[in-house]
């Protein structure tokens, strides 16, 4: 009986088989829908490239633009080339050239399109367009360069190219192809998924001959391409090319942040470069002419450059232990019994006075006092104890930890505690008397130009900051990421602040940066001169200004300039005059500035001489043509050399032949 | 090798045949939908699907070679070991295993990669034929004798669902067929059916028309019903009926939403409007129909196909092999697979019945009922009348594991067929 449920099994299968059957009758016989036109022609899916976001300063003006430039494609079988050298002499190309340009596109593919010469510029394209179509086997792709109004910045925006072998495989949604554009550092990086915009697919018909012959199925699957979203920061481009121009011929930064919201008004990593000449056609020879200079150029200081905040780290000091309860405003320190240095200057009686003198025993003190707080008996015990509640109290200032600022690799910097020196000495085996020099900002502590504005900030503010951020405004709703909106509290309250302030307007007035102070702006700072195992003292000067509503806090870094009232202490002060009142007036201090050249003191961090055939082997590695006609370095000769490390001082130009031209 | 000879002569020819020239127009069109025109692909390239699948092919006969020389008492002899070692192996992965495409369910050896979900169709039919071998075991009567059915099911599937390989659990389904055929009554398979097609129908058209539609229907066959079988509870049989259906139609509802995953959901709604989606889940059905229709009647030619070039279909060499067949030769090749597998499945179901053993007998119709649950599938996707699994087209779809375990499953049991004549029956 069951053996007969055989036939409805076979039954049902003949069925689905029947209804399959049908069903492709009906797709591929009878529903003229899915048959294209002819078979002859074919379809063509052609992906459209959106432009990039524009990146715009606080008062509106433009930073970053897109210039449409035009690539020239070859397809090497279809070439028909009646006339070289006149085809030459409009593309403004040798003889030689064009031979190894086309055997390296052969050489890649004789009949898939591939680049003959990249970015052409709408001036180019126009004047050779017309020409070209006595040439059959060319054909233009439309792109864009980045480009960028001023020479400055090129750290802060960062750059954008090809995209790596690496980050093809490691992307994590297919999204970008071989050949793709994706910003690689600075604002581009970290903003790419907001700058790329959205591509746009056209399917187009085109018959054998690759003639195009209209939108395929009318064009209802194509997408359209959307422009990326414009970026508004809080950079201003005036004070910020002043700032690099101070900066000139110095190794060193400026971060100036806008105490009450957190933005970054400028930015400065010194040496600098333009950021035009990794938008060009010459990127690869640009870039690592840029990779090989001794200064790193393309280290972004403000965030990556670790040093020791020396004497500005006096003011964190003051407010803790005020905070703690260790000191009064009106607390008093003498050198006596103290192992630490100072210079002469008037007694210290007070925490303004102590501020103002940069006195070293008084912080010396004041660092005894915070770590031995507790009521532990034992001396290795208590400053254990002490030196976490002290490293708890700093950490909140951001010392240590990541700020979270929106650019890449920002550095963590390191603030000591007990498990960090219990690796050095054991557990209970060192105390106050091995890490006394943390007192001074000297020892184990380490920041970054930007920690030391945000301390700027904080005291302006008296007591919270904002997470210092570059991009205040994403798209035209300007939208503000919401962790830049989120206030971040010291701990310290806001009374503590008013007697350090008090001692940072008494430097500038009186004390260590008395030189650099300018009429008509209470500004409070704090100069510091931070050791360093190679060369020269770097000089260090935090500040804020006006004192009674703070606009502008800032941190100066020069390296190997010596004190903080000499380099450092003066470009902070043009910087904030000029901010706040758009001009001026010391121009003899700003010419002095302008002129330091501070180069020939940078100690290099390669001691050793590199020798000469080394160098020699690097750059023929260089020069070696890699065959692929995507690679600018094979596009034309007469790149520029890499430049001498002399000549690379202040920001960084090239010859003139190799400057993208610009509408 | 004293059996060599009855082997050759007794193994069934027409099945070998078909495998062959299903494992050859598969490797054709597998080259045709990595081919690249301008890169001139070599077919034997191991860099690529096509030779790839050669070598699948290759290593496949070696195991086929290796099936046969094996006694065929083994399998039977081993069912619940092999149900062990694959059970095990699908654990491991859970652990060990590597994430492809977003399921952690293979195990790499070296560039290659093995799926043991694959494998576990083998296990399960071995398993439940060795189960249901015993001829004390009565599918239409007893209903404790489905529980170790349930089981021997159950495992396996909650481990290939938690490594969220939902396309191979639903291939469980096709031993409804097999559970059919030994006993299990006529209704249960119709009410499956019935279910399906109130989910399809509920998601097509307002819910209370449906309900309306229900009501009356049942009026009607109360009202036609004998007057016997309603007094003997005929009437609120049917009323029950009525009123579960209605609430299967509700209850649709809260399954769409609450039950399925959110791409699981889409790929069902697709299938009824593959318009509501054109850019997302509906663009790999509409491409692939397009793909499809675009071959007409006789095709573009091996290797001319130009909707595959550009990439629209996507897993072309994978799950979405009907395409090339369709779009490079047209109906015409289309209809070709499709009678191949007809003609598979229907010969296994011929030969499993001619078995003189229950198991052999068993396992025979575990092998077309899975081969046919592929093929209704898989085919179904590509043409739009099934929401898109991804299960493999067996012996046609690129990949290592579906082409090892459809061999071995398909030869296993044409050994065990080519030693019928050995064989004592045992009911």
């Amino acid at each position: 009986m069951l053996e007969s449920r055989r036939f409805v099994i076979i039954g049902f299968f003949a069925l689905v088989g029947v209804i399959y059957l049908l069903r492709l009758f009906y797709l591929q016989v009878l529903d003229e829908s899915y048959s294209i036109e002819s078979s002859s022609n074919s379809i063509k899916r052609v992906t459209e490239i959106p432009f990039r976001g524009q990146i715009y300063d606080r008062y509106g003006k433009l930073i970053v633009y897109n210039t449409p430039v035009y690539d020239l494609l070859v397809t090497p079988n279809r070439v028909k080339m009646d006339d070289t050298l006149r085809f030459c002499q409009v593309l403004g190309i040798e003889r030689h050239d064009f031979d190894s340009l086309m055997a390296a596109a052969r050489a890649y593919s004789p009949v898939k399109p591939s680049l003959f010469l990249r970015q052409l510029s709408k001036e180019d394209f126009a004047s050779i367009q017309d020409i070209m179509v006595d040439y059959s086997g060319f054909e233009f792709a439309k792109s864009s360069l980045r480009t960028y109004t001023a020479p400055t910045l090129a750290n802060t925006l960062g750059y954008v190219s090809e995209i790596t072998k690496g980050q093809l495989e490691k992307q994590e949604e297919p999204y970008y192809r071989q050949g793709d554009y994706i910003g690689q550092s600075g604002v581009e990086r970290i903003y790419e998924n907001e700058l790329r915009g959205k591509r746009g697919t056209k399917f187009v018909m085109q018959n054998v001959a690759g003639v195009y012959k209209g939108p395929w199925k009318n064009g209802e699957l194509d997408t359209m391409a959307v422009a990326g979203e414009n970026l508004y920061t809080g950079l201003d481009l005036e004070v910020q090319q002043y700032a690099d121009s101070l900066m000139v011929n110095k190794v060193g930064s400026v971060v100036a942040i806008e105490p009450k919201t957190g933005q970054i008004i400028s930015m400065v990593s010194a040496p600098t470069y333009d950021p035009n000449i990794l938008a060009s056609r010459y990127f690869s020879k640009n870039f690592a002419a840029l990779a090989r200079n001794p200064y790193k150029p393309l280290f972004n200081r403000p965030v990556m450059a670790s040093y020791r905040p020396g004497s500005t780290f006096k003011l964190i000091q003051a407010l803790i232990g005020l905070q703690e309860g260790v000191i009064t405003p009106s607390s008093g320190f003498t050198h006596a019994n103290c192992p630490v240095g100072c210079h002469n200057h008037p007694a210290t009686s007070t925490v303004a006075l102590g501020v103002t003198h940069s006195c070293n025993p008084y912080f010396y003190n004041v660092f005894r006092r915070l770590i031995y707080k507790n009521n532990i008996k034992n001396t290795f015990k208590a400053s254990a104890v002490g030196l976490d509640a002290w490293h708890d109290d700093i950490a909140k200032f951001g010392i240590g930890q990541r700020l979270g600022i929106d650019l890449p690799s920002e550095y963590k910097g390191n603030l000591p505690n007990k498990k960090y020196y219990d690796r050095f000495y054991g557990e209970y085996r060192w105390k106050f008397s091995n890490i006394y020099s943390l007192s001074i900002g000297e020892g184990e502590l380490l920041i970054t130009p930007l920690k030391m504005a945000n301390v700027a900030a904080i005291i302006a503010n008296r007591g919270y900051f904002y997470t210092p951020h570059v991009i205040h405004g994403i798209g035209d709703k300007k939208t503000v990421k919401p962790e830049f909106l989120e206030r971040h509290e010291t701990g310290v309250d806001a009374h503590n602040f008013e007697p350090v302030i008090e001692g940072m307007i008494g430097a500038v007035e009186a004390g260590t940066a008395r030189r650099s102070r300018v009429e008509g702006i209470t500004i409070a700072g704090k100069t510091g001169t931070s050791q360093n195992k190679r060369g020269d003292d770097h000089s260090i000067f935090i500040a804020f200004a006006p004192v009674e509503d703070p606009k502008i806090a800032i941190a100066v870094f020069v390296e190997n300039a010596g004190a903080g009232g000499s380099a450092a202490a003066p470009i902070a002060n043009l910087i904030i005059e000029k901010y706040l009142s758009r001009k001026v007036t010391n121009k003899a201090l700003e010419e002095r500035m302008m002129k330091l050249d501070l180069m020939s003191k940078v100690v290099l961090p390669t001691t050793k001489k590199p020798d000469d055939t080394e160098t020699k082997k690097k750059t023929e590695e260089v020069k070696k043509p890699t065959g692929d006609p995507n690679d600018p370095a094979n596009r034309l000769p007469g790149a520029p050399h890499p430049a001498n490390p002399a000549a690379m001082r202040g920001p960084i130009t090239l010859p003139k032949q190799n400057q993208q031209k610009r509408l | 090798m004293a059996e060599s000879k009855p082997i050759t002569k007794n193994v069934d020819w027409m099945v070998v045949l078909i495998y062959i020239a299903c494992l050859m127009i598969g490797w054709l069109n597998i080259y045709a939908a990595v081919y690249n025109p301008e890169a001139h692909t070599n077919m034997f390239d191991l860099s690529n699907n096509a030779g790839k699948q050669l070598m699948w092919i290759g290593t496949a006969a070696l195991l086929i070679i290796c099936i046969l020389v094996i006694d065929y008492k083994f399998y039977e002899t081993f069912s619940f070991v092999i149900y062990a070692v694959v059970i095990f192996l699908l654990v491991v992965v859970l652990f060990a295993g590597s994430n492809i495409n977003g399921s952690r369910s293979w195990i790499k050896l070296g560039s290659f990669s093995l799926q043991p979900a694959e494998f576990s169709k083998l296990a399960v039919s071995l398993a439940i034929s060795k189960y249901l071998s015993d001829p004390a075991i009565s599918l239409n009567r007893k209903l404790k004798d489905y529980y170790p059915i349930m089981g021997i099911i159950a495992l396996p599937a909650f481990l290939i669902l938690l490594s969220n390989e939902t396309g191979s659990m639903l291939v469980f389904a096709s031993f409804a067929i097999v559970l059919y055929r030994e006993g299990m009554p006529g209704f249960i398979p119709a009410i499956g059916m019935i279910g399906a097609a109130l989910l399809i129908i509920t998601l097509l058209f307002v819910k209370w028309y449906i309900a309306g539609a229900i009501i009356v229907i049942a009026g009607l066959v109360i009202w036609l019903m004998p007057v016997m079988t309603r007094r003997r509870g005929g009437l609120w049989a049917t009323i029950i009926v009525a009123f579960v259906m209605i609430g299967i139609v509700f209850g649709v509802d809260f399954f769409m939403n609450n039950v399925l995953q959110k791409h699981q959901r889409g790929r069902i709604m697709v299938l009824l409007d593959p318009d509501s989606d054109p850019r997302g889940i509906g663009w790999n059905v509409i491409q692939s129909k397009i793909a499809i229709g675009s071959g007409g009647l006789w095709g573009k030619g091996f290797l001319q196909g130009t909707q595959t070039k550009f990439d629209f279909v996507p897993e072309q060499s994978t799950d979405f092999i009907f395409c090339t067949v369709g779009e490079e030769h047209g109906f015409l090749g289309t209809t070709i697979v499709v009678f191949l597998f007809v003609a598979l499945i229907s010969r296994l179901v011929v030969l499993a019945e001619r078995q003189r053993s229950r198991f052999a007998r068993v396992y025979g119709y575990c092998v077309a009922g899975i081969i046919f649950f592929h093929f209704l599938v898989n085919v179904g996707m590509t043409i739009g009348l099934m929401p898109v699994i991804g299960i493999p087209l067996p012996f046609f779809s690129y990949g290592g594991s579906s082409l090892w375990s459809f061999s071995v499953l398909l030869f296993i049991f044409l050994k065990i067929d080519a030693q019928r004549p050995f064989t004592l029956s045992r009911g």
